[in-house]
C-alpha cells in the first residue's frame, strides 16, 4: 500500500506560483481558481487522492507555505515470541 | 499468536523552519530568492547556529533579508556587505558570519570588496545569488547578463561588442588562495535545491572549521523581469544559464572532502 500523505498550504504565504503544481510527481496539486487568499492569489491545494508526503513541493516552494505530512509506515507488529 | 494493531503514526516530513519569521517576503510569486532564503534556514537550524549567527544584508532585491531570518542581521551599503562581514568576524571570531548578495551587488559594485575578502582569506561565508539581471532597479543588464539577452537597457539583447561578456565569479574567486569553498549550483529543480543545500551546508562548515573564504553561487530565475512564466523561468535556467554558467566545485579545501 502506498504511503499516505497530505499538505496544508498556508494562505498568507502562498503567493499562486504554480511551482509546486509542475514539480508534483503524482500530480495531485493544483491552484484553487474558486478561492483568494488575503494577499490577493489563488493559493495550491490537493486536488486528489495519491500524495505521498515526498515533500517535493516543499523543497521548491519559494514561500515555504507548506506543510507536509505523512501517516508513518504501518509494520504489524509481532507478540513477543513467548509461549 | 496476536498481533496488535498500531494506529498510523503522523509525521511532519516539511515544515517551515525556525530561523524564518512569520512575515510574508516581498519577492515576486515564483522567485527563487525565497528558496535561497530558506536553505540557509535551514542550515542554520540543522547545524543550530541561530544564535550565534550574524547575517549582512546587501543591496538589491534582498534588502530586506533582514526581515525574514529570524537572527541577528545587518544591512551594508551597496556591494559593501564582505567589507562589513570582515568587520565583524574580526571583532566577534566565534561568530558565525554570512553575506547574502545578489549578481548587482556581488559582481558589479561589490566586485573590489568580493575580490579582497577572497584574497585575505576572510573567514566568512557567502550566499551569492545570480539571476543574470538587476532586479529591483526594473530588470537593467547586470555584468552576468547571458550574451544575447534582452533586458530593459539592452532592448536587443545584451552585444558582447558594446557591453563584454558575462562575469564567472566562482571562476575568478577559485583563484584567491585564501578561497576555501568555492561552488556553483543551481535551483531550477527539487535536485538541484538539494545539492545546493548541502553545498550551503558545506559553506558554514568551511567557517566553523576555520578554513576560509566560502561561497556558494545559485543561479536562480527572475521570472517578472525575464518576462516568463515562473515555471518557464526554471527551464531558462537549465537550458540557458547553465552551459554560461557551468554547476560545479570550483575550489573545495582537502580537509572538508573528509
Amino acid at each position: 500500500m502506498p504511503v499516505k500523505g497530505w499538505i496544508e498550504v498556508h494562505d498568507l504565504h502562498c503567493k499562486g506560483c504554480a511551482l509546486c503544481v509542475s514539480a508534483c510527481p503524482q500530480d495531485v496539486i493544483s491552484l484553487d481558481m474558486e478561492r483568494l487568499t488575503p494577499k490577493g492569489y489563488h493559493p495550491a491545494h490537493l486536488i486528489a487522492d495519491g500524495c505521498t508526503g515526498c515533500a517535493i513541493c516543499a523543497i521548491v516552494c519559494p514561500d515555504a507555505a507548506i506543510t507536509v505530512y505523512r501517516e508513518a509506515p504501518v509494520h504489524p507488529q509481532k507478540a513477543p515470541a513467548s509461549a | 499468536m496476536m498481533t496488535t494493531p498500531v494506529k498510523p503514526e503522523i509525521q511532519v516530513v516539511y515544515q517551515r523552519p525556525d530561523s524564518f519569521t512569520d512575515l510574508t517576503t516581498h519577492y515576486c510569486p515564483g522567485c527563487t530568492h525565497g528558496i535561497a532564503h530558506r536553505l540557509v534556514a535551514e542550515v542554520i537550524d540543522e547545524m543550530g547556529l541561530r544564535e550565534k549567527s550574524i547575517g549582512v544584508a546587501p543591496v538589491g532585491c534582498s534588502v530586506f533579508a533582514y526581515k525574514y531570518f529570524n537572527m541577528d542581521f545587518v544591512e551594508a551599503a551597496h556591494g559593501r556587505a564582505p567589507a562589513m562581514a570582515t568587520g565583524i568576524k574580526r571583532v566577534l571570531p566565534k561568530n558565525t558570519v554570512f553575506t547574502y548578495q545578489g549578481d548587482g551587488d556581488l559582481a558589479s559594485i561589490g566586485m573590489a570588496e568580493i575580490i579582497h575578502a577572497a584574497a585575505r582569506g576572510e573567514n566568512i561565508t557567502v550566499i551569492f545569488i545570480n539571476n543574470a539581471i538587476y532586479g529591483m532597479t526594473g530588470g537593467q543588464m547586470a555584468p552576468t547578463t547571458l550574451p544575447g539577452m534582452k533586458t530593459t537597457s539592452s532592448p536587443f539583447g545584451r552585444d558582447v561588442e558594446l557591453s563584454g561578456y558575462p562575469v564567472r565569479m566562482c571562476e575568478i574567486l577559485a583563484t584567491m588562495e585564501g578561497a576555501g569553498y568555492i561552488v556553483r549550483r543551481s535551483l531550477h529543480d527539487a535536485k538541484h535545491i538539494r545539492q545546493a543545500k548541502k553545498a550551503i551546508r558545506l559553506a558554514f562548515e568551511t567557517q566553523e572549521r576555520g578554513l576560509g573564504f566560502a561561497m556558494v553561487e545559485l543561479l536562480s530565475s527572475c521570472p517578472t523581469n525575464w518576462e516568463i512564466n515562473p515555471h518557464e523561468a526554471l527551464d531558462f535556467i537549465a537550458e540557458r544559464m547553465v552551459p554560461v554558467f557551468p554547476l560545479g566545485d570550483y575550489k573545495v579545501n582537502e580537509e572538508l572532502k573528509h
